[in-house]
């Protein structure tokens, strides 16, 4: 029973109704059913705060930035800049020359792959990640290796999901190039110890990305306490618009870095015979940049912030024990991924019934999910499924919306006979 | 009670066939076959038919993985062509793709489709078209001779 009154606690500390009134879509009915948003680790939902912040953009201060010496041009420019600022601070990185803007995390991953790991990668090195990635942590470096005939080893997961770290030290080798990982996986949950793959693959000097893009709605992040080299993000997984991500490099790494995409912004000058680049972060950024999207983005780190992490967490995990509760007590349900250190979300199969038919009559009442094999098919391999349903909250879920979820897999259980 | 939508689609004929699919099986001694992919959901098929010298088809299976939708299309699918001709099979094939993507209203417009109109709710459902049309899909092109289609 004292689970319960630390839920009441932790749900306490949230204002969920107030908090709703502020995402004008969780208002909208879906097939004359009140949408219930649970796919929020695909994309979440952004609060009117983030919508208002772009839209004020749009009809107040729109045009190009780092150039004009008008005055739209210099409240563009301040207001990217400022964004710029405010997610230095949610991540806690030591300078502003360290915040690139790109367009996502994939994004933020190729640019490592390309302007940091190509040139140190040589036939026969090893570039290290685990069985738990997305695809955008997987793909970038199988198409470096296979061009540089160097290996990708990947680190095993065991049965609930989460990286066994027994062998990390044979898998740090002295041709390890880089380590990708996720701080949170996208398709299980699974919160990952980061810090400690850091601490020992920076005990034999190799670099390490993390890819952030399931953490930064949930975590606490601080890239200078996780020693990380490169942290990746997205924009619209954390309240923001979409086309908007960062990347967290350290700065003595991006000094040494080549440009990534090249064009104008990122150069000091240009002649024909010699190009000087900029200097950081803005070297990494070619080309007019997503402006309103990382202004947004700025909005959405200020929304996290005035709710505060630590009862975004609290609250969160409340939802996820209780979901966890309620769908296990369907004996149909198998749970793919049970990690003990887990984000809130449920990955889960139903024998016989095929995930899409889930989500299809799931939709049908008003509830989204995600089901598929949520870019991560080598998960999937893992556990020998082809898919999964996956349920994903934030902190505008309620236990009610669960109740509804509950009650849906129910019924798809009754129409299938399964 | 499921919705109207949903309602419309899993349908008991389809649940059935989903259960208990028809023709499922590797067809020894096939003339044609081909293997189909919808790499978006993973649903995989193989259909194989034997197809006599008159051009009927004279037996047809399939074996697979993948959704009640793609699952029961493919079912019936083996049950409507076994013993046509090939023209006939191919209107079928044409009708079908047409009703799943909302250019053909069985209920207004000529067709043979008959039983495979209880498919026509997956025009209101985009994201399932595709498994509805995956196994008429791979029969086509194991007609046609390629040994693979995939619906991407």
């Amino acid at each position: 029973m004292i689970q319960t009154r630390e839920a009441e606690k932790n749900t306490a500390l949230l204002n969920v109704d107030q908090i709703r009134e502020d995402f004008p879509v969780l208002g909208r009915m879906i097939n004359g059913m009140p949408l219930a948003y649970l796919d929020n680790a695909a994309s979440s939902q952004s609060p009117r705060q983030v919508i208002d912040a772009v839209k004020l953009y749009h009809e107040s201060h729109h045009s190009n930035v780092h150039r004009g010496v008008h005055t739209l041009s210099q409240e563009a420019t301040s207001l990217y800049e400022e964004a710029r600022e405010k997610i230095r601070a949610f991540l806690n990185a030591a300078s502003l020359k360290e915040i690139i803007f790109t367009s996502g995390t994939t994004d933020a991953v190729n640019l490592v792959a390309s302007s940091f790991v190509e040139e140190r990668l040589n036939e026969g090195d090893e570039i290290l990640i685990t069985h738990l990635e997305h695809h955008s942590n997987i793909v970038p470096w199988h198409i470096l290796c296979e061009r540089k005939k160097a290996k990708l080893r990947v680190l095993p997961i065991n049965d609930r999901g989460e990286i066994i770290l027994d062998n990390l030290d044979d898998y740090l080798t002295s041709r390890t190039r880089i380590v990708g990982v996720n701080h949170i996986s996208n398709a299980l949950g699974t919160i990952n110890p980061v810090k400690k793959i850091v601490e020992a693959a920076h005990r034999k000097n190799i670099p390490v990305l993390v890819d952030g893009a399931q953490a930064t709605p949930h975590e606490i992040v601080d890239v200078q306490d996780l020693g990380c080299d490169f942290y990746a993000i997205s924009g619209h997984k954390m309240y923001g618009p979409t086309g908007i991500g960062v990347l967290y490099g350290k700065q003595e790494l991006l000094e040494k870095m080549r440009p990534y995409r090249s064009g104008g912004d990122m150069i000091l000058s240009v002649s024909f015979d010699k190009v000087v680049y900029n200097e950081l972060p803005y070297r990494f950024e070619a080309g007019t940049p997503p402006i309103a999207q990382a202004i947004g983005l700025g909005a959405a780190a200020d929304y996290i912030n005035s709710i505060g992490k630590k009862a975004i967490q609290n609250y969160e995990n409340m939802l996820l024990d209780y979901a966890t509760r309620k769908l296990g007590e369907i004996p149909q349900v198998r749970f793919i991924g049970t990690a003990r250190e887990k984000a809130s979300l449920v990955s889960f199969v139903i024998d016989g019934v095929h995930p899409h038919d889930v989500g299809t009559i799931l939709d049908g009442e008003g509830i989204a999910v995600r089901t598929g094999h949520h870019c991560a098919q080598p998960v999937m391999d893992r556990f020998s499924i082809p898919a999964t349903t996956r349920a994903s909250f934030a902190f505008y879920n309620t236990t009610e919306e669960i109740d509804r979820l509950v009650a849906g897999v129910r019924k798809v259980i009754e129409v299938f006979d399964a | 009670m499921l919705n109207t939508h949903t309602r419309n689609l899993y349908q008991d004929v389809i649940l059935d066939h989903n259960k208990k699919p028809r023709n499922y099986r590797v067809l020894e001694g096939h003339s044609h076959m081909a293997h189909g992919d919808n790499p978006l959901c993973g649903d995989k098929i193989d259909v194989y038919l034997t197809v006599d010298e008159n051009d009927v088809v004279v037996d047809v299976s399939f074996m697979g993985d993948g959704c009640a939708i793609s699952k029961a299309s493919a079912s019936m699918m083996t049950t409507m062509v076994k013993g046509k001709p090939l023209d006939e099979v191919n209107t079928l094939f044409r009708e079908f793709h047409q009703m799943s993507t909302g250019k053909l209203d069985p209920d207004t417009e000529a067709n043979h489709l008959g039983r495979l109109k209880i498919f026509a709710g997956v025009r209101d459902l985009p994201a399932r078209v595709k498994c509805a049309t995956l196994a008429w899909h791979t029969l086509d092109a194991a007609l046609k001779g390629d040994r693979k289609v995939s619906t991407e």
